[in-house]
């Protein structure tokens, strides 16, 4: 029998077994031992952030650009607390994850120790497991089951709490290489006969819509999603987390749909007689007023979370399966439908209302600037804070083939943008990134340039700066008389803070202000030459700027406020 | 709205009691009763729980908790043959003599095989246990309330397990 080792040891053992070769780290009292084993450890890349919320959407990147489980170590108390909202952003957004935090050690756990906190507690309803290791030798399973747990089924979170006398004492050396878990049961198949019932009902359809969440993406079904619309030549329209599933010039995609979705998207899922969704959750912003959401159609919906199903809304033909499975048996049925008259239809619809946004009366149009950055860079991975920007990106970013879209979608959490941009950039270092970012979600999590700086990575930081909360600001605009309260983050003395330039100055970095529209493409193409670490470009944005069509929340799709 | 039930069995671990009510106040589930505890398996705990739901819900409640990693089987009982049992203390206080004799004619009326009994008695008062279905226990406490001015009730919440060949829910 092998000789015993430390806890510490077996994490270390656990991550090279994993094939982890990076992780967001955040120091402190409760993890000194494990740290001090990463510093004897080689073929581990320890990213340190500035602050553990951002170290978290860091990790949430780096899983996005690559596919893998990201993994997060950070201390006890405030260290595990500061994780909280990247947590639940990971867990909203399916994002594969561990996170590892200590805790005092086992004698002190209920005593208010200095830096305790119950954290699993604290994160039992935005993680898909949690657990505190309480004896040293299960510490092995409990990782291993860890991250089985959040790389299958529906991706998430898991959140691994471990007492610091756990890190030292001495148990089984052995890191298991499966755990069966009797209470998990990721679904790798797909009732036949329930998906043949899906397919016969769209065959029978005349106003015929697919519908793609971002469970396609998570599937890496990317292929079959399209395959399957082109041999059976229906359109398609896709939810904020599947842009890019399918290209963005095909002739059979419309669009996104939802509250910021094209008109013509909207208008489909209003008149469609068969919905066929992959992998969305029917979130509130796409569905707008449930009792009016797809009115005429039947709906079938296959995902692989079966507790998404029927949730939100009632659906005709279940299907609970993996999307890949799903469309890799689909594409093999896939017959042509004749549905001319209905192609004809949505594309008079986006002849009527095609997305544009009106030339600003200052600064520069955010429509330019986003169709620049598709110009510009047609290869780099674009990552969105949230706001106003975010949904102009989804709207106007043409996404080629091998583009990741990376966005806080579900929990909408400003403050993602930046350290996610940070991210994807260290999981994939040789494809540039660019961010595109509000001034007011910036300066959440601004203190991640100093990240940025020390890994040299090629990012663009694109800051939309209309001085001002604009998402908040347009719905004061619109639905709320004009009463423009604490959405102005300008100074009373009248001036802007910070002033970026000089920010980006202060950490070494170029920064350039672009104030009108003749002047972004060569901003853009002077950031594309730097390619050692970051560029700050501030584009100035008028706060008058709307993101249109805009459907009020609890207000049918087809309600759209258009002008 | 129905009152439905369900069996659910899950690994006897810290938390997981947390896990499982947690969900029903998140999500703000109508939840009656929880009872739990350890079955002859010694990792494994079994929990009753009474919920009130509309169809639909009741379907996504299944649902989640199928989904967590703690739950190792939901059973729906709501419609099976099963066997169910509540205990419950009443304490009656303040009683005059005929109120005393009235208590035992009620524990004698409602009492089937031992299972309702005045387990202790003092000068003016007496204690009923009873080990009835939740809803008989319901009546029973609507008529002791009805009766006396002054009592005490302590439920357990219901415990079920599936039938063999006869059932009593």
């Amino acid at each position: 029998m092998a000789l015993n080792i430390t806890g510490r040891k077996l994490f270390v053992k656990a991550l090279k077994e994993e094939g982890v070769d990076t992780i967001f780290a955040y120091p402190g009292g409760m993890i000194t031992d494990i740290i001090d084993e990463l510093y004897k450890t080689e073929g581990i890349n320890v990213v340190l952030g500035r602050h553990e919320q951002a170290l978290v959407h860091e990790a949430e990147g780096y899983a996005r650009a690559t596919g893998k489980t990201a993994v997060v170590l950070v201390t006890s108390g405030p260290g595990a607390t500061n994780t909280i909202t990247g947590i639940a952003d990971a867990y909203y957004d399916s994002i594969p994850m561990v996170i590892f935090t200590g805790q005092v050690p086992l004698h002190l756990i209920g005593n208010d120790a200095f830096q305790e906190v119950d954290i699993v507690g604290m994160t039992r309803s935005i993680t898909k497991y949690g657990v505190t290791v309480r004896n040293r030798d299960d510490m092995g399973k409990i990782i291993k089951m860890g991250f089985q747990i959040a790389s299958t089924g529906k991706p998430g979170p898991v959140l691994i709490d471990i007492p610091k006398d756990i890190q030292t004492i001495s148990g089984d050396p052995e890191y298991p290489e499966h755990v069966d878990i009797r209470g998990y049961h990721p679904n790798e198949t797909v009732h036949i006969g329930q998906l043949k019932k899906a397919y016969r009902l769209l065959k029978t359809a005349k106003q015929p819509l697919l519908l793609a969440g971002g469970g396609v993406r998570i599937a890496g079904a990317e292929d079959k999603l399209v395959k399957f619309a082109e041999k059976m030549n229906i359109p398609v329209t896709t939810t904020i987390m599947a842009k890019g599933v399918m290209p963005e010039d095909h002739p059979l995609f419309i669009g996104n749909c939802g509250m910021h979705g094209r008109y013509a998207a909207n208008k489909a899922v209003t008149e469609c007689d068969v919905l066929f969704s992959i992998g969305t959750r029917f979130n509130d912003r796409i569905t707008g007023e449930l009792d009016e959401f797809a009115p005429k159609a039947k709906i079938v919906h296959v995902d692989i979370a079966s507790a998404s199903i029927s949730r939100n809304v009632s659906v005709d033909v279940p299907v609970t399966a993996d999307a890949k499975i799903a469309l890799e048996r689909l594409v093999e049925y896939a017959e042509r439908i004749e549905c001319k008259e209905w192609l004809t239809e949505i594309k008079a619809w986006e002849a009527e209302h095609p997305l544009s946004m009106p030339k600003s009366k200052i600064g520069v149009c955010p429509q330019d600037v986003c169709e620049a950055i598709s110009e510009v860079f047609p290869n780099a991975n674009i990552v969105t804070d949230v706001g106003q920007h975010q949904m102009w990106a989804t709207q106007f970013i043409q996404l080629n083939k091998g583009q990741e879209f990376i966005t806080s979608g579900g929990l909408g959490t400003m403050g993602f943008g930046f350290p996610a941009a940070i991210g994807a950039s260290i999981g994939n270092p040789h494809k540039p990134v660019v961010l595109i970012t509000g001034d007011g979600g910036f300066q959440m999590n601004m203190q991640e340039m100093a990240t940025a700086m020390s890994n040299k990575h090629q990012i663009i930081i694109c800051i939309f700066n209309n001085s001002n909360l604009g998402m908040v600001r347009q719905m004061q605009q619109l639905f709320y008389g004009k009463r423009y309260e604490i959405t102005d983050l300008s100074s009373s003395d009248g001036h802007y803070y910070p002033d970026f330039m000089e920010w980006a100055n202060s950490y070494s970095c170029k920064g350039i202000r672009i104030t009108n529209d003749e002047e972004i493409k060569s901003a853009l193409n002077e950031a594309k030459a730097n390619k050692k670490g970051p560029t700050v470009l501030e584009f100035i944005v008028s706060p008058d700027d709307l993101v249109l069509p805009m459907v009020k929340s609890g207000t049918p799709l087809s309600d759209m406020i258009l002008r | 709205m129905k009152n439905r039930w369900i069996a659910l069995y899950v690994e006897n671990q810290v938390g997981v009691l947390a896990k499982v009510s947690g969900l029903f106040s998140a999500k703000s589930y109508n939840l009656q009763t929880l009872t739990v505890g350890t079955t002859e398996r010694d990792d494994v705990s079994r929990m009753t729980i009474s919920v009130m739901a509309d169809d639909a819900t009741f379907e996504q409640i299944k649902k989640q908790l199928n989904a967590m990693v703690e739950v190792i089987k939901v059973i729906d009982l709501t419609t099976l043959p099963i066997h169910m049992k509540e205990i419950l203390y009443a304490k009656v206080s303040a009683l005059k003599p005929e109120g005393k004799t009235e208590a035992f004619q009620i524990a004698q009326v409602f009492n089937q095989g031992g299972n309702v009994k005045i387990v202790d008695i003092g000068e003016d008062s007496v204690l009923f246990e009873c080990t009835l279905t939740e809803r008989k226990n319901n009546e029973l406490v609507a008529l002791l309330k009805s009766r006396f001015k002054k009592i005490e009730v302590t439920r357990g919440g219901a415990v079920a397990v599936e039938s063999i060949s006869s059932s009593c829910r």
